[in-house]
């Protein structure tokens, strides 16, 4: 048995068919093919697959997709222009915030929902928000400089 | 997963005529527990019900000496509310404490006291503030709202749909947290109202509970000292790879000093 989901999901409306115990974060890579966001943990500890919902970031994969009816979802493909990289990525790649890059998408979009409540971070608040990212590469130090770099240049 | 049926009724007549008519509804608030036992195949229910659209469980207001949170305000907003941050700041900072930011865009007050987690830390905010809570058919008062292990008094049926925080003189709560998850390893709220103080445990036992002996210290020297040789036992508490039912014990008496010593 399915259920027809319509959301907004990058700016664009769609909608799908799922059944009801479809994650979202299923809907988004399986149904959409946006393979930005990742799984890693599925048990909502890692957070590679954080995106937002209304503008608030979120596990995406303790999500059912049902539940993202009618909603904003914002997906790690909604940032960079044709051209450009979002300020963020770009710190992020100015800053070697990333060696393997699996969790960088989900720790980027949890990042734009600290500076969009938070424009001036401090060192340990970007420290304390990231307590639902996991990165086994870096050790946060040049994760923690791109996004204090990040927030900086969105001022811009 | 188990597959099962999803439905988002608009009205909270119609999540109860629903979770009426369902095999087995579950009412789903935020998910954060519940979508990972479906996920592990914990639990398989008929009918999930969301709440998230029920006007009525929404919403925090202050009326007389209460502060009204809806069941399904989640973490963060009532981390962030100044209704909440103004009158009872220990609520918003317990708040503040939980999970991680997406956890706390996520889970609800009214989802974490249903599932009545031993670790949960809005338990000692319910009980430790003496608190009722409304349901779609009474009030329970706090100290009879959570009966043990992941129990509560609800029945079948029933949900919250508000929590009601008669607001202190002051209080604070303390926790040990758990450094990966954040789960209340022990955490203690202490509140000193007109007339009575109230110091509630999470973390320790299948469930939060109260200290009387550590009260009645505190009614008579609101201070550290006055209950620092106060030692809780460590019979029946909980034991697990992070920490034993001695250390829990121990961790007791040291978070309610700290909690009273944020307080003077």
């Amino acid at each position: 048995m399915t259920m027809l989901v319509a959301l907004t999901l990058n700016g664009k409306t769609v909608s799908a068919d799922v059944e009801p115990r479809t994650l979202l974060v299923q809907l988004i890579r399986d149904h959409f093919g946006l393979t930005g966001t990742h799984v890693g943990c599925d048990t909502s500890q890692c957070g590679v697959c954080v995106v937002h919902i209304n503008g608030q970031s979120v596990k995406s994969c303790t999500m059912l997709a049902v539940q993202a009816e009618g909603m904003e979802v914002e997906t790690i493909e909604s940032l960079a222009g044709t051209k450009d990289l979002h300020p963020m990525q770009q710190a992020f790649k100015d800053y070697h915030g990333l060696q393997c890059g699996f969790c960088t998408p989900g720790v980027i979009m949890s990042a734009l929902n600290l500076v969009a409540r938070n424009p001036n971070p401090s060192e340990m608040e970007i420290r304390e928000w990231l307590e639902g990212n996991l990165c086994r590469c870096t050790g946060y130090h040049n994760i923690v400089k791109a996004i204090s770099a990040g927030a900086e240049a969105m001022k811009d | 997963m188990y597959n099962f049926s999803y439905q988002r009724p608009n009205l909270l007549s119609e999540a109860i005529a629903i979770s009426e008519k369902a095999e087995e509804g579950l009412f789903l608030a935020g998910g954060m527990t519940l979508i990972p036992a479906l996920k592990l195949r914990l639990t398989n229910p008929s009918d999930l019900i969301d709440l998230s659209e029920l006007a009525d469980l929404k919403g925090i207001r202050q009326e007389q000496n209460m502060l009204v949170v809806g069941a399904m305000m989640n973490h963060a907003q009532v981390a962030a509310a100044l209704e909440i941050r103004s009158v009872l700041p220990a609520l918003a900072d317990l708040a503040e404490s939980i999970g991680d930011p997406q956890v706390r865009n996520r889970g609800t007050i009214g989802g974490s006291i249903s599932n009545s987690d031993p670790a949960a830390d809005y338990p000692a905010a319910v009980v430790g503030l003496g608190a009722t809570v409304r349901t779609n058919k009474r009030s329970i008062a706090a100290d009879d709202f959570f009966t043990g292990l992941f129990e509560t008094a609800l029945k079948v049926n029933e949900l919250v749909v508000e929590v009601r925080f008669p607001i202190p003189k002051r209080a604070s709560y303390m926790k040990f947290p758990n450094p990966a998850s954040r789960y209340a390893v022990v955490g203690v709220m202490v509140a000193e109202h007109e007339d009575s103080m109230r110091v509630a445990v999470t973390g320790a036992g299948a469930s939060v509970f109260r200290v009387p002996e550590m009260e009645l210290a505190l009614k008579a020297n609101f201070s550290p000292e006055a209950i620092e040789d106060i030692a809780v036992s460590a019979d029946g508490l909980n034991e697990d790879m992070h920490a034993s039912a001695e250390y829990r014990a121990h961790l007791i008496t040291v978070m309610a000093k700290r909690a009273v010593a944020a307080l003077i």
